[in-house]
Order: C-alpha cells, then sequence, then structure tokens
C-alpha cells in the first residue's frame, strides 16, 4: 500500500517532525514498502490469540511503598536544560 | 601492543599482581586512540576517570580488597547513562547531553571493580545492523575496514574484536548483541528480557530492549553477567529471581543436551558458507555428545514484520520526550511551540530514527492501530508459543546468527527492508524474550560467521555453558583481525 | 478520556427538567480529577506537597529523564480501591496501564500514563439529593489511575511560557460518570457529593483552589424526549462548585442559542472564562487529537486478588449515606439535619463528640452545631479541625443549657465569650455572673419590684389588658439582667400580677 504525500505529511505532524519537502518523496517511498513490508501480517491466522505486550507471561506490576525518596536536585537536572529562567524551563508561549 | 587477555585472564592477573590495572588501562588507551581514526568505535573516552579508577582498583587490589572484575577495563555502549559522562545513543539529539546518574548496569560493574574506558559508538538510538547510523559516524569492522561492523552495539563488537578492551556492554532489541558480534567474530549474549536492569538504558523499544555483554569467550560474558544480572526495583520489569553463579559447571560435560535446529533459519537467505560454517559447528556439538533434531517454528517467518510494528510503535512514544525542552537539542529560535518540537526534534534525530517514529506513528494512529499494532502483538504470542512447544522437545535451539557474513558500507542502506531483513534470525528471540548468544564459528572469505544460541526464558546458565564447551573444542573466538594482531 | 462517555444516556432520563423550562433537555456527564493525597508520587519518589518552588519536587521520572522507569506507588492503587468500593463499583482483577501520547510542554514524556482499556474501577453508582428533596442514582462509569501533568506559567516571562513540572506525576483519581445528569444543579450535586467521599475516603484533600480536585463537563443538549444525544462540548479544567454551575448554565443556554438560529454545535473543548462568565472554544486544543493509547512497556499489568480487595474493604469508614442514615435513627434528626452534619467526615466526627459530652440531647446539639459554630467558623474562614473550639467545650456550653443554669439566650453570649477567649463555660459564666436565676424568692422580689414600679401598667392589666403581660416578662427580665429561668419567670409572673 502507497502512503500519500499527505498521509507522510500527517504522520510526521503527529509525530512533530518537520520534514525537508525534497526529503518527503523519500519517506513516501520507504514508508510505503515498510507498510508493504508489515502488511504481512494481514495473512497471519490470528483469531482467538490475544495479543502479547510483554514478553513473559503471567509477571504482574510490582508495588512501591509510599514513600519520598527523591531530594531536590533541580540545579543538577537543569544543567541539560536549554534554556531556565527561576527554574522554570522555558518555551514560547503557549496560547490557551 | 595488542593484549588478547581475556576478562577472566586479566581478572586473575591483577589479582595476583603480576599487571596493575593503571597499565592495562594505559595500554587500552593507547591502543583506542591508535584505533580512532580507522575504527570510530568510540565516541567518547574517558580517559582521565579510567586512570583514577584504575589507581584506585590497584589500591584496592593491593588492600586485597575489590570486586571481582577489580580494575578489568571495559566500555560501555553509549546508552547506558553515566553520570558525569556524557551519553549520546549516537544522535545529534543527545551530542551534549550529561546523564546525573549511572545506570543500573554501569553501577554495577563500577561496584565490581571494573574500570570504564570510554562510551561505545552505536547506532543512533539502537536503530540500525550496520552502525551506519550513528550522527558521530560509522563504526568500521576491523577484519575489513570498509564493511560494518554491524549494529546497533558495533561499536561495542568492533572494539572487543580489535582487542581495544577485553569486553563491552552492549544491548539488544532485535539482535544488536548477535548481529555485531557474530559480524566482528566476538562472542555475545542477550539474557532473557527482565535479567538485566533497563534502568539507565536509554529506551528504544521497551518490551524487547535488553541490555548484555559483549567479549572474547563465553565464560568471559558469563563472568560479566554475573555482576550485571539482577533484580532491580527501579524497574518495574526487572524479574526478582536469584542469579545463578554463572560460571559455575561451565565445564560440565555436554552429553546428552538436545539441540534443535531450526528448519525456517536454514531456509530463508542464508549463505552457502555461512551454512557449511554453522553446519561444521553443529557438528562439533555432535561429537561432544549432544543430540541434534531438525525442528520447524512456523510462525518465525513472520516475526521480521512483526517486530518492525512492535519496535516502531514504542520507539515513536520512547522518543517524544526528546522535545528540546528539558534535555537534548533545541533548534535556534523557535517561532513558537510547533516550530520548537519539530525543528528540534528533525535537527536532532537522523533519517532511520525519523523513518521508525513515522513508522510506529502510522501504526498506533486511529484507524491503524488493531490491524498493525494489535495483530502484530497477536503475532507475537504465536511465535512465543513455537519456541515454547520447541523448548518443550529440546534444550537448545541452534543456527546462524545472520544470513550473510558482513557486507560493505553502504551497501543496504539505501533500502531500510533489505536493511532490515539482516536480523531475520534474531529477532523472534526478543519478540519471545528469550536468552541468545551468538559464538563465532569460522570464516566464510575471511569474514567471521556467528552461531546463534536460543533457549528458554532464564536459561542463560545452559548457553553460556554450550557456547563454552564449544570453545574448548574450537579457537574461532581467539582469532584476531591481523591489522590489530 | 473523552471517547468513552459517548453512550447512550437512556438511564436515569426520567424526571428530567431541562434548563430552559421546555423544548429542550441538557445531558451532562462529569469527568473529576481528584488528586490522590499521597506522600510521594504515582510513579516516583519525588514528593506532592503542593505550592514549593519550580522543578524542586521533579525528580528525574517526574522529568522524563532517558533511561529512568517507572515504578508504581502501592498508596495509590489502594486510594482507588477505597474509591471503587465505597461507590459499590468493581474492582478490576486486572488493570492496565497505557500511553496516552501527545505533545505539550507540561507533559514531559510525551505521553501520560493513564488506563484506558482495562481501569481500576468501573461501574458504580453514587445518589444524589435533587432540589425537591428526592434522590437520584447517578451511575459511575469507570474510575482510572494516571498522573497529573506540570503546570504552564505566564506571568513575567516576557512572552515566553514558564513550565514547572512539580504536579508532573502527582496521582489522579479520573472519576467519569454516565451522561445521566440534566441540570447543572445535578451536576453540582453528583460533584459535591464525590467531593464528600473522597475526603470521607481520605485519599484526596478536595483543596479545589490548589487544584485538588477539579472536572471537566460533558455538556450537549437534545429535544425532551429524544433518546439521542446531542453532539457535546467538553467545559476543561472547572475548579469550582458554582463556576461548574455557571459553566453550564451558560453553555447550555448557548448551545440552544447556536441550534435555534439554526446552527449546529461542534463537538469542540472549552474553557470557562470566570472573569466574563462564558466559555470559550480553546483553539490550540483544537487540532484533531490522536492519542495512539497502547499498554505501557515499562509497566506489567496490575493484578489484586480477592484478599487484598477484602482487606481494603475492611478498612473503609463508615460513608455518608450510612452516616446520614445512623444520624436520623440514633439522634432523632431531620434528613436535611442528618445531610447537613455528614457533608464531611470532620463535622460529623464534631458533632457526634459534642453529642457525647451532651448525653440526651442531640438535637440540642445539631442546632449549635449547624447553627452558632458553623456561622463562626463561616465568619472566621476556619476549619472545624482549626481547634478554635473543641467539641467538649461546646458540649461543656450545652450542658449548662440543658441542665438550665443558662438560658438559650445567654448561652449565645457565653458562647461568643468563650470563642473569642478560649475559656470554658462554666469560666466565662461564673466570672460574668450569668448563672440563671432559680430561687423563686429571688424572681418573685424582682417581679414585686417591677409591679411597684409600674402601677399604672398593672392597673391596666388587671383592668383587662392582657398584652401588657409580655410588658413585664420583659421589665422583670431585665431587673434580673436576663438571668431569670424563662420558664420559672413566667409562672411566677401568671400567679402575681393579677393580684
Amino acid at each position: 500500500m502507497a502512503l500519500t504525500r499527505a498521509q507522510v505529511e500527517g504522520i510526521a505532524h503527529l509525530a512533530r517532525l518537520e520534514l525537508d519537502p525534497a526529503e518527503v518523496p523519500q519517506y513516501e517511498q520507504s514508508l510505503s514498502r515498510i507498510v508493504d513490508f508489515i502488511g504481512e501480517l494481514e495473512r497471519a491466522s490470528t483469531t482467538g490469540v490475544a495479543p502479547m505486550a510483554h514478553p513473559l507471561a503471567g509477571l504482574v506490576q510490582r508495588l512501591r511503598a509510599d514513600e519520598i525518596t527523591e531530594q531536590d536536585d533541580h540545579a543538577r537536572y537543569q544543567r541539560n536544560a536549554p534554556e531556565v529562567v527561576s527554574g522554570l524551563y522555558l518555551v514560547p508561549k503557549v496560547i490557551e | 601492543m595488542t593484549d588478547h587477555r581475556t576478562v577472566t585472564q586479566l581478572a586473575a592477573a591483577l589479582r595476583a599482581r603480576k599487571v596493575s590495572s593503571v597499565e592495562l588501562v594505559r595500554a587500552c588507551l593507547a591502543r583506542i586512540e591508535a584505533s580512532q581514526p580507522a575504527l570510530n568505535a568510540f565516541i567518547t573516552i574517558t580517559a582521565d576517570q579510567a586512570l583514577e579508577q584504575a589507581e584506585a582498583a590497584d589500591r584496592d587490589l593491593a588492600a586485597g580488597r575489590g570486586g571481582p572484575l577489580a580494575g578489568v577495563p571495559i566500555g560501555h555502549k553509549d546508552l547506558f547513562c553515566t553520570a558525569g559522562v556524557r551519553t549520546t545513543c549516537g544522535s545529534r539529539m543527545l551530542e551534549n547531553f550529561v546523564a546525573p546518574y549511572d545506570a543500573t548496569v554501569v553501577a554495577r560493574l563500577k561496584a565490581a571493580g571494573a574500570v570504564m574506558l570510554g562510551k561505545l559508538n552505536m547506532d543512533e538510538f539502537a536503530m540500525g545492523s550496520s552502525n551506519e547510523t550513528s550522527y558521530f559516524g560509522p563504526v568500521r569492522n576491523p577484519w575489513k575496514t570498509d564493511l560494518v561492523p554491524g549494529g546497533s552495539s558495533g561499536g561495542s563488537a568492533a572494539a572487543v574484536a580489535a582487542r581495544l578492551l577485553p569486553a563491552a556492554t552492549a544491548t539488544d532489541t532485535g539482535g544488536s548483541i548477535r548481529q555485531p558480534a557474530a559480524f566482528c567474530g566476538v562472542t555475545g549474549i542477550k539474557p532473557t528480557y527482565g535479567r538485566v536492569s533497563r534502568y539507565g538504558m536509554i529506551a528504544f523499544a521497551s518490551s524487547l530492549d535488553q541490555g548484555g555483554v559483549i567479549a572474547q569467550t563465553a565464560e568471559d560474558c558469563a563472568r560479566l553477567l554475573r555482576s550485571m544480572a539482577g533484580f532491580d526495583p527501579r524497574d518495574s520489569t526487572s524479574v526478582d529471581i536469584p542469579v545463578p553463579d554463572y560460571l559455575a559447571g561451565l565445564d560440565a560435560p555436554l552429553a546428552g543436551v538436545r539441540i534443535g535446529l531450526l528448519k525456517e533459519f536454514f531456509d530463508t537467505g542464508l549463505d552457502a558458507g555461512y551454512e557449511r560454517r554453522v553446519r561444521e559447528a553443529l557438528a562439533v556439538f555432535e561429537r561432544l555428545g549432544a543430540r541434534l533434531c531438525e525442528l520447524s517454528l512456523p510462525n518465525i517467518p513472520r516475526s521480521v514484520p512483526a517486530y518492525y510494528v512492535v519496535a516502531p510503535a514504542e520507539c515513536s512514544s520512547n522518543l517524544a520526550r526528546f522535545d528540546g525542552v528539558r534535555f537534548g537539542h533545541r533548534c535556534r529560535n523557535p517561532r513558537d511551540l510547533i516550530d520548537l518540537y519539530k525543528r528540534s526534534r528533525s535537527e536532532g534525530f537522523g533519517v532511520e530514527v525519523k523513518r521508525r517514529i513515522m513508522t510506529g506513528t502510522y501504526v498506533l494512529s486511529a484507524g491503524y492501530y488493531d490491524d498493525y499494532y494489535l495483530k502484530a502483538q497477536r503475532v507475537r504470542r504465536l511465535v512465543a508459543g513455537d519456541f515454547e512447544r520447541a523448548f518443550a522437545e529440546v534444550d537448545l535451539l541452534m543456527g546462524p546468527t545472520t544470513p550473510t557474513a558482513a557486507f560493505a558500507l553502504g551497501a543496504k542502506s539505501a533500502d531500510p527492508i533489505t536493511m532490515y531483513l539482516n536480523d531475520i534470525y534474531t529477532i523472534s528471540a526478543n519478540l519471545a524474550g528469550l536468552p541468545a548468544m551468538s559464538v563465532p564459528c569460522g570464516f566464510v572469505d575471511g569474514l567471521p560467521a556467528g552461531l546463534q544460541i536460543i533457549g528458554p526464558h532464564f536459561a542463560e546458565q545452559r548457553l553460556l555453558h554450550a557456547a563454552h564447551c564449544f570453545q574448548l573444542e574450537t579457537d574461532w573466538h581467539a582469532h584476531v583481525p591481523e591489522r590489530c594482531a | 478520556m473523552n471517547a468513552r462517555n459517548t453512550h447512550s444516556a437512556t438511564r436515569g432520563a426520567q424526571g428530567a427538567a431541562t434548563e430552559q423550562g421546555h423544548a429542550w433537555e441538557t445531558v451532562i456527564g462529569l469527568e473529576i480529577h481528584a488528586q490522590l493525597a499521597t506522600r510521594s508520587k504515582i510513579f516516583s519518589g519525588a514528593p506532592t506537597a503542593y505550592g514549593a518552588a519550580p522543578n524542586t519536587q521533579a525528580c528525574l521520572v517526574d522529568l522524563g529523564y532517558p533511561g529512568v522507569l517507572p515504578v508504581l506507588n502501592a498508596e495509590a492503587v489502594r486510594m482507588a480501591v477505597r474509591f471503587g468500593l465505597a461507590i459499590g463499583a468493581r474492582i478490576a482483577r486486572q488493570s492496565v496501564f497505557a500511553r496516552k501520547n501527545y505533545f505539550y510542554p507540561d507533559l514531559p514524556k510525551g505521553y501520560q500514563i493513564s488506563q484506558y482499556e482495562l481501569p481500576i474501577v468501573a461501574g458504580g453508582t453514587l445518589d444524589i439529593v435533587l432540589e425537591d428533596g428526592s434522590r437520584k442514582r447517578i451511575g459511575v462509569t469507570r474510575a482510572h489511575l494516571e498522573e497529573d501533568a506540570g503546570k504552564s506559567l505566564h506571568e513575567g516571562l516576557a512572552g515566553l511560557t514558564g513550565i514547572d513540572l512539580n504536579r508532573a506525576g502527582t496521582p489522579l483519581l479520573e472519576i467519569v460518570s454516565e451522561p445521566e445528569m440534566r441540570s447543572a444543579k445535578e451536576a453540582v450535586a453528583y460533584m459535591k457529593k464525590v467531593h464528600t467521599l473522597v475526603r470521607y475516603l481520605e485519599i484526596c484533600d478536595g483543596n479545589m483552589q490548589e487544584g485538588s480536585f477539579r472536572c471537566d463537563a460533558n455538556v450537549s443538549v437534545r429535544p425532551a424526549g429524544s433518546d439521542k444525544l446531542g453532539t457535546r462540548t467538553e467545559i476543561k479544567n472547572v475548579n469550582s462548585f458554582r463556576y461548574v454551575e455557571k459553566a453550564i448554565q451558560y453553555e447550555v443556554a448557548r448551545q440552544i442559542e447556536v441550534i435555534d438560529s439554526g446552527g449546529r454545535v461542534i463537538q469542540e473543548t472549552r474553557l470557562y472564562d470566570p472573569d466574563r462568565g462564558e466559555t470559550r472554544s480553546m483553539r490550540s486544543k483544537e487540532e484533531a487529537n490522536d492519542y495512539r493509547y497502547f499498554p505501557d512497556p515499562d509497566l506489567l499489568p496490575l493484578e489484586l486478588d480477592a484478599a487484598y480487595v477484602e482487606s481494603v474493604r475492611a478498612e473503609l469508614p463508615e460513608l455518608p449515606d450510612a452516616k446520614a442514615a445512623r444520624f436520623s435513627a440514633q439522634y432523632g434528626l431531620s434528613d436535611y439535619d442528618a445531610g447537613v452534619l455528614t457533608a464531611s467526615r470532620e463535622l460529623a466526627d464534631y458533632y457526634e463528640a459534642v453529642t457525647r459530652g451532651v448525653p440526651g440531647q442531640p438535637k440540642l446539639a445539631a442546632n449549635w452545631v449547624m447553627g452558632e459554630f458553623a456561622a463562626a467558623l463561616h465568619k472566621e474562614g476556619l476549619e472545624i479541625n482549626a481547634g478554635k473550639l473543641t467539641a467538649e467545650r461546646l458540649a461543656g456550653l450545652l450542658t449548662r443549657i440543658a441542665d438550665e443554669t443558662i438560658s438559650g439566650k445567654i448561652a449565645k453570649e457565653v458562647f461568643e465569650a468563650m470563642w473569642a477567649s478560649g475559656e470554658n463555660a462554666d469560666a466565662v459564666i461564673a466570672s460574668k455572673g450569668l448563672q440563671q436565676i432559680t430561687d423563686t424568692g429571688a424572681i418573685e422580689g424582682a417581679i414585686e419590684e417591677v409591679m411597684a414600679q409600674y402601677p399604672a401598667q398593672l392597673a391596666e392589666f388587671r383592668a383587662g389588658k392582657d398584652k401588657l403581660f409580655g410588658f413585664f416578662v420583659g421589665q422583670a427580665m431585665k431587673a434580673t439582667r436576663g438571668k431569670a429561668n424563662p420558664a420559672q419567670l413566667n409562672a411566677l409572673l401568671k400567679k402575681k400580677l393579677p393580684g
């Protein structure tokens, strides 16, 4: 199944990726190839087979005691941040 | 001077004070520096810290203290977070990222006394089978530098093959330990999912990723894994089962072990010369008293398409945190929020990563989720079921690790599907969460071939035992590329 | 979890009063977000306390740092189960955490960990009391665990937005109702009921100003009698009962106006602006969302066995409805009084402590707790447990009314003094000399004094002007500085005035 240019652009937008217009055909082509390839799954007979989200069957979520184990270390954590003012991470204005 | 000693030998020499950690580390650092132009196995070399750690290890050893790996030089794949040392994941996105914490694997190996020499090159975010997607340039195969070392743990495999280091950590999501180990003629183990903590391993596909080791021998793999493995309360998917002593019983006789040959692995696209090497290796096992039988697991061929749904789906979500806000690359002068996101991510990620993010976004999106994501997870259960049935009949499964030996740089980068099919034999173990190894089993036209060994959940010891017995009978693992000898 | 609120709303549609009183029926469903009162976050060990300096309570997990992983807080699970049991819901033997994927600066990982297909709680009910005193049962579709997002701040940042992730990862219980409310008032009654319940259960502090308890309202209108739902809008993040009422009223009127003028209601997210008293479209969130939910591979299925659920059930406190019923039966209170006194666990506990201190006077206690005491708290904006006046002290005062040491009227004066000084009732009564006069001789003396003082009035009374009786009551009471026992005074006046 071939993906259209519009589909590729829609997916890129959803994934917050900006594609150079010149690159779009390349993604269009390779993603179409991939979609064809994974489309093969359609032929597998999976009636009555439950999806398997996790490779080890029967394991269940472990619970953590409700204890405070983390101390404030924001100055260190924010050394990786591109833009911080007064302890806040800065982004362009968010309009609501 | 190249040092051919294994971790086992070095640990003993260090403990016997026949060699100091500082000497070893200096020698390794010199080889690493010298190798960089040709191999590019490292992204970051941590010479100063390594020497400090080596001095500390020497003090410990002199005092009769020190962990089981005290003073042994190792490297970490650059997706294990290391406090104070940048962790790039082979990506421009994290070019300047310094994690404020150590991954559990890093912390455990440090506690065992191992000395980190640096961070090893890899495919960007572990997405690739050739190491060509690294932002820091491809790693080259020490056996022939115009060939790829495999991926994504190409740096780890190349470094061990070139004897820059005796061992390195690596990770495997669809074959990223085994395939480069095979291409570079070294031994690698991907443990059972949940055996090694994922805490601090930058995630590619969370339900498939598993940390492991690349070393010269199975015995060395056992030695490192013993220190790395085990329950971690910080990882909900880490399994709380005691870690056996992987070194115990490695020499036990192999007689009576039942080995299944996967018909499907010998069917599709396997190079004839490669197949001969694998069959010869199987004959060695037979000679050692193992019983061989052929098995067919009909759903195995569907592993690759299923994997290329599940892995991208998880990756598209895991990589959403790279948005230019709290860490990682940020574009210059964003016009608005959307522009910040889109340009930061597009500039920060390479083509293959973007392609996988888009594939994953597509298979999870409204209208496609059932047909792709859910379908793939159903097929995954079929694959796991096939293995379960097989392990009711045999103790181990064996076959080739890859369809061919290492290929040339650029040979497969044009078409993603051609590249993806490189993992045709390795992916199924990840889908089912099984432990799997690759062991050197000879050469095809001068290039290493790998024998893959797959076992049931938590049967690492069984794998390591078989591999060790094989390595006592053969010396393929001891071959070193001429240029590195 | 918008997509879930679209099923038929025929159940509970009876007796629906439309907001406009004629051709339209209003259909409301609420999604309430209650922050669970855990010490640490739902997936990390960072503290949840409100009001810390920006990002000082956001650890690596809350920041979505590369490589870190979530581990579920046991207490958040226990609290969700408490809620589920309290509304008679099913507790899922297995529930699953999923990722809701979208990009927003206050969402550090690019996805929110929530529960989608398999929530921890499903299918409960809550009863609300309508204005006419009748009860209505509202269905709770589901309640699921999820993590809160951070906050965006705009002030003083020169056109930029600042992100504070302290709140990120705070556990939330999202409580989704069936679309069964038919007026803004019903919606508020339901919201208040949930608010009361979560505080009873001690799973949420209910502080709406701090955002611990907030609500999204799904509102639509349809022709009365229709069983098809109209197009709904979602009013986001309303954080007071009054605003919920006003926002829904505004939105209903707006939708009717749109339809009446030939337009169509657009399914969208709207924001309530309390300053203007109107809702407006949130265009920035308008673009079609595709959340790409899938099971979070970092978390395993949450399994709760019957023994666990029973152990949580065994710890449940007496719930509001049961308590109100008991108050009516045990203390002979009206349904209304019982409802008021059980509106919060603190108030109910206070009332019961007062009652224990003044046995046999439950109605007197109810009147005083709901009257003077509640008014005094309200006036100073205090909480019951502020400790301003203990139940024992108030009971001490009521005891003096009951044993006729003071009259009800004097008691109010004593109460005020107690409130101001913190002294106990007996001390106030003694220091101010406010003991009721019950000595017949003393009262008779005062009466005689008044009779002597007002001979003309006495003559008129004796001539048949009965109305003057009240005058003498007043004067005699005044002569005792209000302290005469009123019943005794009356009796003695009746005896003495006629001569």
